[in-house]
């Protein structure tokens, strides 16, 4: 076991890792870890773009954002973080010109910008031409130019570190009012060393996750095969809440039977969904802009249509994206990448044929929660000092229960760099705190008790059996008996995963370990996302409840917290703490979400 | 104003030919056949052999991950997107470069043995992962980040659509090393900064906003720079992205020799 000291640690080198590293490595002593190479992160699988209101190309400002944003997410967006956000998108889009992106330009040579779902002029009238873009693949640009950066900025990377343990001390405090609580501190955070299979121990004065997202929790996912959920399980098991976790974004155009991302760009330059029949049937969902509606209404859109019997193919399982009207030449130079995954993978022309789409696990609208600042917070108010969180794994919440398309490489350019900065801040007017006398002791014996497991059950099969019943039950269309359904799963499948056995006996890259590993962080995922479910009955954003169809501002206009509590029994499910958190407004009232 | 195209509302309805794409997917055995490596247990390699059912759509990927998921547990390598974006599973299948998540086993030979081996030229760690950092250095080497010493203006550098296009090729690179380890010049002289680290150059010496080209080109003037370079084009058919890599490096070449001019 090695012990280092650094002023900052970051957990993640993604985009919201690296722009906090960005800032951090220039103010204080940085490290950052990660389990993958800084530029194999899921930033990098990113397409259409990042929203900011230049008006390079027509009238736009950054009210309108917020209120699209506030509005996309179904009005449980905090408006002060989306404020934040809007107003910082200028800065963030000009920050990454200036750093080397190489974004399209417009004839007089600005950044250009093209259309994308739910970002309107002056508050819903018609689509805006808001999203900056490099072709299609601006997450790809925007990781790249971070990591040069980095290099640029000699910022300190651990590749192939896993962290499996986040560090904290708690110790009694007071309240202004007088009583007394638990306050959380930070001291650091356990690693796991790909190559050796050495433990190391970063004690920090801040740190700082970005370790992104848990898409494998279903079967049909856009997400990397490594986006298991880690960050927020790591902290969830250390006692900090998770919010808004049942909010799951489901991206409507995955290629069929595959998941893999086609870009909401392709409808923002003029493709089109049609149903086997060959009709246009958003005209029906979303009549005023159409294609362009939020994702959450696209993908429930193209579900219904399928259940219908309106599904295209021989399974009638899929809907058709359109390309076939729009010239060659234009397809080649705004979307080449995913019309290259359409040939590569589907054997499809898209020049000449449709393209076979269904909705994909794409994002988590919840996560960590922070204040706008990126700090974490141990309740609804309490901030534990020195820890903080950006990107998808956090929850400020500027997405609320539905993200609108770009806001993601918005998220992480604004609230990493925030992150960098509150954390390089917070450890220069620090003091470490102390370890623990044994740091080490639980994430070694997570791993021992993995690797001389006996009892024969596969990671693979466990994970699979999971993914199956999170597409077939926690999906589009929820209802309690769904819900129940994946909850029953998932408790026989915890019960499976003790008798998990690898094969892998080694201590080098041994990544038989490392995934079962990362399959409890999924099923204890897997759990509070569905436990979450079952609380709200309404349908808002991503979560819509077949049994509750509508949404109910009355019981519902409140954030979920959950919260890991040997103690707690609720509903016959042990072991999570179920509580809320208001919602935040500033100019906007509620309104019924039409487009 | 903008360069979006405005294109004609489409129609609400139009007829299409039923049951296009799709349909049933066909199933077929396949022999995979990987080099395994791990010094932990023998400093010898070895070939080991699977018989697996696989699928149409499926990628080479998919076969390793059935191995390790259904079989072996300890064949490793790594892998993390798996659709051609993050660049971490570039092997070695049937002597070619190529990334495992891009290949499908139907485009491939599949009544003989498909082999996969380790991209050549990194040090092997365990089977397919090799180190990466020889890589990484030479990229660090070359300066790869925007360099311009004039005051930023407020808002963004000015740069024409056409001064965009002239390094959109070398943009799309995503580090996988295929074609660095595919060169032969590299598999002898792993000083040879290699193919990769030339085009991330290249990507930033005509970059209109970049002021360093020079330093760049003093760089890769060096006796382990683009010189080496035999023109064999094994990058250019390795590269998953379809950079014409080779291309990159000769007009790096032209470059040097014209600003000796």
């Amino acid at each position: 076991m090695q012990v280092h000291k650094y002023d900052v640690v970051i957990v993640g080198a993604g985009g919201a890792g690296m722009r906090a590293a960005i800032e951090s490595g220039q103010r204080a002593h940085t490290a950052v870890l990660t389990k993958l190479y800084p530029t194999r992160s899921h930033t990098g699988a990113a397409q259409g773009g990042m929203c900011a209101a230049l008006a390079n190309v027509e009238e736009d400002n950054w009210e309108w954002h917020t209120f699209d944003t506030v509005k996309g997410g179904d009005y449980l967006v905090d408006q002060d973080a989306a404020e934040v956000m809007a107003k910082e998108a200028i800065d963030a889009v000009l920050d990454l010109e200036k750093m080397g992106l190489p974004f399209n330009r417009t004839p007089e040579g600005k950044i250009d910008q093209r259309r994308f779902g739910g970002h309107t002029r002056d508050h819903g009238k018609a689509a805006v031409r808001r999203a900056c873009y490099a072709a299609d693949r601006t997450g790809h640009m925007i990781l790249q130019t971070l990591y040069q950066n980095c290099v640029k900025h000699n910022v300190e990377f651990y590749n192939e570190y896993y962290v499996l343990d986040l560090l904290t001390v708690e110790e009694e405090a007071t309240r202004e009012d007088g009583s007394t609580f638990m306050q959380k501190r930070v001291a650091g955070v356990v690693s796991y060393d790909l190559a050796d299979g050495e433990i190391h121990i970063f004690q920090a004065k801040s740190v700082v996750f970005a370790s992104g997202g848990l898409g494998k929790i279903f079967k049909t996912t856009s997400n990397a095969h490594t986006l298991t959920g880690d960050g927020m399980a790591i902290a969830y098991r250390a006692g900090i809440p998770l919010e808004d976790m049942e909010f799951v974004q489901f991206h409507p155009t995955g290629l069929a039977g595959l998941g893999i991302l086609l870009s909401e760009a392709a409808r923002g330059e003029g493709g089109i969904l049609r149903n086997a029949d060959g009709e246009r049937f958003m005209e029906r969902y979303a009549p005023t802009i159409k294609d362009l509606a939020p994702r959450d209404i696209v993908a429930r859109s193209m579900a219904e249509e399928v259940r219908q019997g309106r599904g295209a193919g021989p399974n009638k399982d899929y809907v058709l994206l359109d390309l076939t009207h729009l010239e060659p030449e234009h397809i080649d130079s705004k979307l080449p990448d995913i019309t290259e995954f359409a040939r590569t993978y589907l054997g499809v022309e898209p020049y000449t044929e449709p393209v076979p789409v269904f909705p994909t696990c794409h994002y988590a609208m919840g996560g960590i929660p922070t204040t706008v600042d990126a700090e974490v917070l141990q309740d609804n108010e309490t901030i534990v000092p020195g820890l903080y969180a950006a990107g998808e794994v956090a929850c400020v919440s500027v997405h609320g229960s539905n993200r609108l398309g770009t806001n993601s490489l918005l998220d992480i350019n604004v609230f990493g760099k925030r992150a960098g900065i509150s954390a390089a801040e917070y450890a220069a007017g620090a003091e470490f705190v102390e370890l623990p006398e044994t740091p080490e002791t639980a994430t070694v014996e997570m791993l021992d008790v993995v690797r001389s497991g006996s009892g024969g059950e596969r990671v693979a099969a466990i994970r699979s059996d999971l993914q199956e019943t999170m597409d077939a039950n926690m999906q589009v269309f929820r209802s309690e008996e769904t819900i129940r359904e994946a909850l029953d799963v998932i408790d026989k499948l915890r019960a499976r995963y003790r008798n998990v056995q690898i094969q892998d006996k080694g201590r080098r890259f041994n990544l038989d370990l490392l995934e079962a590993v990362e399959l409890g962080f999924l099923l204890d995922m897997a759990e509070v996302m569905t436990v979450s479910a079952l609380h709200r009955q309404e349908s808002r954003g991503g979560h819509y409840r077949e049994d509750f169809p509508d949404r109910d501002d009355d019981r519902f206009m409140l954030h979920s917290m959950l919260y890991k509590d040997p103690e707690a029994e609720m509903e016959g499910i042990k072991g999570i703490r179920f509580d809320t958190k208001p919602v935040v407004f500033t100019r906007y009232e509620p309104m019924e979400r039409k487009y | 104003m903008s360069t979006t195209s405005d294109v004609a509302e489409p129609a609400s309805k139009v007829d299409l030919d039923q049951g296009e794409g799709g349909g049933e997917v066909p199933s077929f055995d396949i022999t995979l056949k990987v080099r395994r490596y791990d010094p932990e247990f023998s400093e010898e390699a070895r070939w080991d052999e699977w018989t697996i059912t696989m699928f149409g759509t499926d990628r080479v990927l998919d076969a390793m991950h059935k191995v390790k998921w259904e079989i072996d547990g300890s064949l490793t390598f790594r892998r993390s997107c798996a659709h051609g974006i993050c660049g971490s599973d570039a092997m070695r299948i049937n002597g070619r470069n190529r990334l495992a998540c891009k290949t499908l086993l139907k485009d491939l030979d599949t009544s003989k043995p498909i082999t996969v081996e380790p991209i050549k030229g990194l040090p092997i760690e365990k089977d397919l992962i090799v180190d990466m950092e020889p890589f990484f250095q030479s990229y660090r080497e070359i300066m790869p980040f925007l360099i311009n010493s004039s005051p930023a203006p407020t808002a963004e550098r000015l740069q024409s659509a056409e001064e965009r296009q002239r390094f959109d090729d070398t943009t799309k690179c995503i580090l996988c090393a295929a074609c660095t380890s595919s060169c032969p010049v590299f598999w002898t002289d792993g000083q040879y900064f290699g193919p990769a680290a030339i085009v991330n150059a290249h990507r930033f010496i005509f970059d209109s906003r970049d002021d360093a080209g020079d330093l760049r080109l003093e760089v890769l003037n060096d006796k382990e720079g683009v010189w080496r370079c035999r023109t064999t084009f094994n990058c250019t058919d390795a590269c998953p992205r379809g950079i014409e890599v080779t291309k990159a490096i000769a007009e790096v070449k032209q470059a040097i020799l014209t600003r000796a001019m």
